[in-house]
Formats: structure tokens, sequence, C-alpha cells
């Protein structure tokens, strides 16, 4: 789960890191207010979206005069921004952090990551801050600094000076670096953060270390034991039907093509897309519907994959471990009968009791396409998405179709 | 032969008076696992299912003699068990639990590697299916009977998926050595490459199928193992060919967070280490067939 800036900056300054006067705004009024108590000259209006790069996508105004800060507000709030993070649909701009601009001197890179390979947290950092760190991780490898920090022990002072060092801080503020990059490290591991980046950390012109922008994501798995970073979830941020989904218990992800997917198992569903791709055809959706397919969970999950309007064929593709086919063949039957599906449905079952799962669809007189395996189903899937797509054309075309 | 588990191993299930330990525990014990116990801290003394309840893991392993656990204790205090099975003695551990805290498992791994490697718990999963020797012993929670006895180890990260190559082999009257999960989480018990020393090891397996998926190095890793240590051929699959990157397809850790991590990246360097790819994921049994074929 991300948050925003303006909530990762409140967290991080209870651990003791510096950051520059700020204020949070829903209105250009707002906005004016805030740049008001923070005072001084210069302010940066920063569209809070979940998503870094907003600086290129034009989500950081800076500004001289209230008036400014006005205008910022009135052309960021609402404003959809397009970064590499975000994909082509972008994020809309609810929020605005009005920031004090800041006498930067110098500008770099800080973050700490779970490293999956080490099965620990890695502290990473780079003098050259302001660059995207992944680009720098091919281009300048020798830039970066990794250090690994022990689960048992947690993170030491010398591991926070060889960084501070690292990222040529000078050494009078040394004891105030240790004590951020400490706090930093607390605050992922107190809240069960999983990244927690700081780009850029700078250091000002009057000596001092801030962290002007503060990027972080928490581990799903843990929000039980963390629920005031649970409360600190916007769902505006989110893919409305992938929310809706989660709401369900159901995970969802929602895809630029046109074949519908419900699948149980999260391998055996990216699997079934895969082979829809091979076929020919490209998956609208990711859908594990879980262990236990139960018909209201069935009918759940047509709503939602049927509630994408690009959908033109569906495929449902189950695996009866523990399940029984005859269990969910009902299931997909009684969702049919309830739902009024104007797409064709492609089931295959397979697992325990499948005999008697393909005798109970044949028997409901539905129209729904059946298939063996998974080569098959996918084919067939394909097929129906040609037919469908070929009829509308014909309609387009002459005004009726078939 | 088979690995990690047989006819006798000594089974306890953590988590064992509970509706979803009861309905496994008895499902492995008609399986023709042998289980021994199980543990519920509280109810020690008391008898479920015919078999001995314990407040403790030492417990079951002192007076019962247990050498494997299942754990289906809730996430919030699954870590805690695995951990208390590792200081128990138990000698290999499946943990089913979906949805263990990142944090919660680097503590577990830490406190595994404490052990001397001899006296090291193996753990597989969490987020698993468990892990299935054909015929012999059942440790998890799938469907046994889709499962042929035979010559070729399965080691993925996916429940289903795995059932489906098992199926697609049964098809074509093909078995099962053992079967393990490994589960879908960003930092579990046993690697891909763990699994596979395993199977080299093991006079009857023959072949080994690697089901895996996008994120994360560990199919590369075991790519590498296969190419330098392994006699035995390895066919992979790589799921998730049409996954964009950054987002979580349903496992926590199957997300493409750097361009290394996609299906498409794995499989060209799989290929290059000398590593079968089925070609689609309805060809799986087919490609297992071919190479035994020429065996």
């Amino acid at each position: 789960m991300d948050i925003h800036e303006y909530q990762a900056k409140e967290i991080l300054s209870g651990y003791g890191v510096k950051i520059a006067a700020g204020g949070l705004a829903y209105s250009p009024e707002d906005a004016v207010q805030r740049a008001r108590e923070i005072g001084g000259r210069i302010w940066a209006v920063k569209a809070q979206i979940h998503s870094g790069a907003r600086g290129k996508a034009g989500g950081i105004i800076l500004c001289k005069t209230h008036d400014e800060v006005e205008a910022a507000a009135e052309a960021l709030l609402g404003k959809r921004l397009i970064t590499h993070q975000t994909g082509p649909a972008g994020k809309v701009c609810g929020r605005l952090y009005i920031e004090a601009g800041t006498d930067i001197i110098k500008e770099m890179y800080f973050c700490f990551l779970v490293d999956r390979c080490a099965e620990r947290i890695v502290m990473v950092g780079s003098a050259q801050g302001g660059m995207d760190i992944e680009e720098l991780a091919v281009t300048n490898s020798e830039a970066i600094t990794k250090i690994y920090i022990d689960p048992g022990v947690g993170l030491q002072d010398f591991q926070a000076r060889e960084m501070a060092f690292a990222l040529g801080i000078d050494a009078e503020i040394m004891s105030h670096a240790v004590k951020t990059i400490k706090g930093c490290y607390r605050a992922l591991r107190d809240l069960d953060a999983n990244m927690l980046e700081i780009n850029p950390l700078v250091m000002t012109r009057s000596g001092k270390l801030l962290a002007l922008d503060a990027k972080m994501g928490f581990d799903e798995n843990a929000l039980f034991r963390q629920t005031k970073i649970s409360e600190l979830r916007d769902k505006t941020q989110e893919e409305p039907r992938e929310t809706a989904a989660a709401d369900r218990g159901l995970s969802y992800v929602g895809l630029d093509g046109d074949i519908g997917c419900m699948i149980n198992g999260a391998g055996l569903a990216m699997a079934t897309m895969d082979m829809i791709k091979l076929a020919g055809g490209e998956p609208a959706n990711f859908l594990d519907v879980g262990g236990g397919a139960s018909a209201e969970r069935t009918e759940k999950a047509f709503r939602l994959v049927l509630a994408d309007q690009n959908v033109k064929a569906m495929l449902v593709n189950i695996f009866a471990g523990i399940n029984r086919c005859d269990w969910i063949a009902e299931g997909v039957v009684q969702a049919v009968r309830k739902i009024d599906m104007k797409v064709p449905l492609i089931v295959r079952l397979s697992g325990t009791n499948v005999e008697e799962g393909q005798r109970i669809i044949a028997e409901s007189g539905l129209p729904i396409i059946t298939a063996e395996t998974l080569a098959e189903a996918a084919e067939k899937a394909v097929q129906a998405r040609n037919e469908v797509i070929a009829s509308e054309r014909l309609k387009e075309f002459y005004g009726y179709s078939n | 032969m088979a690995i990690l588990i047989n006819e006798s191993t000594r089974i306890i299930v953590q988590g064992f008076t509970g509706k979803i330990g009861t309905f496994h525990a008895q499902d492995m014990i008609n399986y023709g696992s042998q289980v021994v116990g199980g543990v519920t801290p509280g109810k020690g003394g008391q008898t479920h299912l015919g078999l001995p309840v314990f407040d403790m893991v030492k417990e079951a392993v002192q007076q019962a003699g247990a050498e494997a656990s299942i754990i289906f204790v809730p996430p919030a205090f699954a870590a805690d068990s695995i951990m208390e099975a590792a200081d128990a003695g138990i000698k290999y551990c499946v943990a089913i639990t979906d949805g263990i805290p990142t944090q919660d498992m680097m503590r577990v791994k830490n406190f595994l590697r404490r052990f001397p490697k001899a006296d090291r718990m193996i753990l597989t999963g969490p987020n698993c299916a468990g892990t299935i020797s054909p015929g012999r012993a059942m440790l998890g929670i799938m469907p046994g009977h889709i499962y042929l006895q035979g010559n070729v180890g399965i080691v993925g990260r996916s429940g289903t998926l795995g059932y489906e190559a098992a199926d697609q082999m049964k098809r074509l009257g093909i078995g099962v050595s053992t079967s393990v999960g490994i589960g879908g989480d960003p930092i579990n018990g046993s690697s891909h490459r763990d699994i596979l020393a395993y199977f080299e090891q093991d006079p009857e397996t023959k072949v080994v199928l690697m089901i895996g998926e996008i994120g994360g190095p560990q199919e590369v890793e075991a790519g590498h193992f296969a190419n330098e240590h392994m006699t035995k051929p390895v066919v992979a699959y790589i799921a998730g060919l049409t996954a964009p990157e950054g987002r979580r397809m349903g496992h926590a850790g199957a997300i493409i967070s750097s361009a290394s991590e996609s299906a498409a990246a794995k499989v060209a360097i799989l290929k290059e280490l000398g590593v079968t790819i089925c070609p689609t994921p309805a060809a799986m049994g087919a490609t297992v067939a071919q190479l035994l074929a020429k065996m």
C-alpha cells in the first residue's frame, strides 16, 4: 500500500527526520492560506499522487507570489498526471502539499528496500541525487552504495555513518545525518514498510539535511497490526475496480485486452492469461477467485469481470482440488442465470468430479462453450472473441448483425 | 526414496484443532500420511481425530517422535510457530499460511540460519500448497488423487498451476517422485534452487519440472545451479508473460520490479543455461514426456 508524500513526511518527522515547513491544501484558497502560514518568498506547490517522477510530469510548480500559488493550485487540482509509474491512465490529483522553498546546495538519493536475494533490508544511497536510480544503476553502478542490515540487530551507527560518508555529507553534520538515517530505518521497521525512498535528500545552504521528497510503501500482509497506516489509504489513487475486488476478497488487476478471465490460484491465472496471448488474444484482467469459489463468490467475480466494457468474451478456468467441479459448475450456472450475459462464456473445469461438473453445464441449456484442456479453452476464447468483433463490425457497416 | 517426506515420516499439525487444520489433517491421514498428533497451545492433553494434542512442539517431538510439521496457524502468529518448530528439532516444516508479513519472514530466515546446517530445519512455503510424495505421504492441502507415482520432481510457486502440471502428466501416464510448493511470497523458506539440489540427490527423480513466475531472482538462480551442478535435466515454465511491470499478480511476490524479473527475461536466461522451456503452460506434460522419451 502506498501513501502520499505529505503523509510520509509527517511519519518521518516523528522519527527525527527534518523536513521543510509545509501544509496540506484541498483548494486554491487553502493553498494560499498555507503559503501565508509558512511565510518566506518561494513555495513549491506539489501534487499529491501515488507516484514518483511528479516533477517531470508537471506536478510540482515553484511559485514566487501568492497569486502564483493560487494559479498553480488551480491548475493542479483535478488534473490527471501521467508518469512512467502511473501508466497511461495516470492519476488524478485531489490534494496539494504546499512547501517552503529550500536553498539547496547538494542533492542525494537515499532509500531502504527489501532485498529478495539477501532476504534482508538493504539501504541504498548515491551522492548523485535527483536522478532515476534505476538508470544510474545501469550507467554508473559505482555511484551507488548498498548496505545490508542484519534483521537480528538492526541498523548500526557505523553503517549509517558509512552511508552518510558515501553520500558526501559534511563531517560537521554527521551526527544529524546518522540520526536521519536511523530515523528512516526505525520508521520502516516499526511500521512494516517495505520501501522508503527520499529522493532527493538535500543539504541546504544553512547546513541542514532535509527530506525534500518522501515515498513509503507498506506490506499489505502487515496492515492487520498497523491500523494507523491503514487509515492513510487513499482509495482515489487506486483503480476503482481493483479496490472493489479487494473489498470483496478477490484479487483483480485490470489490463488492456478484451478477454475477461476468472481463475482459481494466482499461478494458474497467469498461465491462463499467457495461454490466451499465445492463442492470439489479449486478457482483459487478472482475477484469482481463490480456493473456495462458492456460488456467491462466483457471481461477484462474474460481475466484476463483466463491468469492464472492453470484455468481448469471458474465460473461466478452475482446477478443483479441495473444491469440487460440480459445485463450481452449479455456481457458474447460477451466476449466468442471474446476470444477463452479453458476451460468450467459455468454461474449462478440471480436477475433482470433473465429469459431474461438465454434465451440469451441458444440461443447463445455457449457451456455455466448454473446453477440456487449457489450450482448447484459450483457443475457443480467442475464437469467440474474434466472432464477436466480426459481428460488431458487420453491425457497424450494415446496421445489423449476422 | 522421493525427497523431504515418505510413508514413514512422522507428522504433526500446528493449528491442529482449528477448522482448516482439522480438515486437512483428516485429508492427510486418509492419504496415508503418518500424522502422529498436533499442537494447539492450551489444548494439550486433549485428543483430536483420535490423536494426541500437545501444548508445545517440543512435547510433540519428545512424546510422539514428530519429525515434520505443517502449519495452519493464522498469519499474525505463523512466524512464531515456524520458529517454535525449528527450535524443537523438527526436521522439515511446511507453512501453508498465506499473508505472513515480510519482516516476520526475514526474522524467521535469520533465526533458521543460526542453527548449524546439519541441525537446521528445512522450511517450504509459506503461502504454498505443501509437499506430496505420491503414493507415500502428503504434507499439504493438494488433491492427492491427481498425482501418479513416478520419476519426475516438481517444484513450483503456485498451487493450482502445480495441479495443472500433475494432471497433464497423469494424462500422459507420467508420475511424480515428489512435488514441492515453495509458495508465492517474496521471502520464502526454500528457493527453487534449494529444491533442485534435493532432487539432484534423489535416485528416484529423473527429470525436474520447475514452475516459476514473474518477480524475484529465484528462477534464474536455479537455472545457474542446474547448469553448474546438476546431471538431471530441468524443464521450466515461467508464468506471467502478460503481466505488466509494477503490478502485483495475486501472489505477494509476483511483481516485476525490474526488467530482469519479467517472464520473457527469465525464459531467455534459462534457455541460455540449458534449461528446457515449455513453450506454453498447456505443454508442461508433453515437454516432460519428450525429455523422458529421450532418456
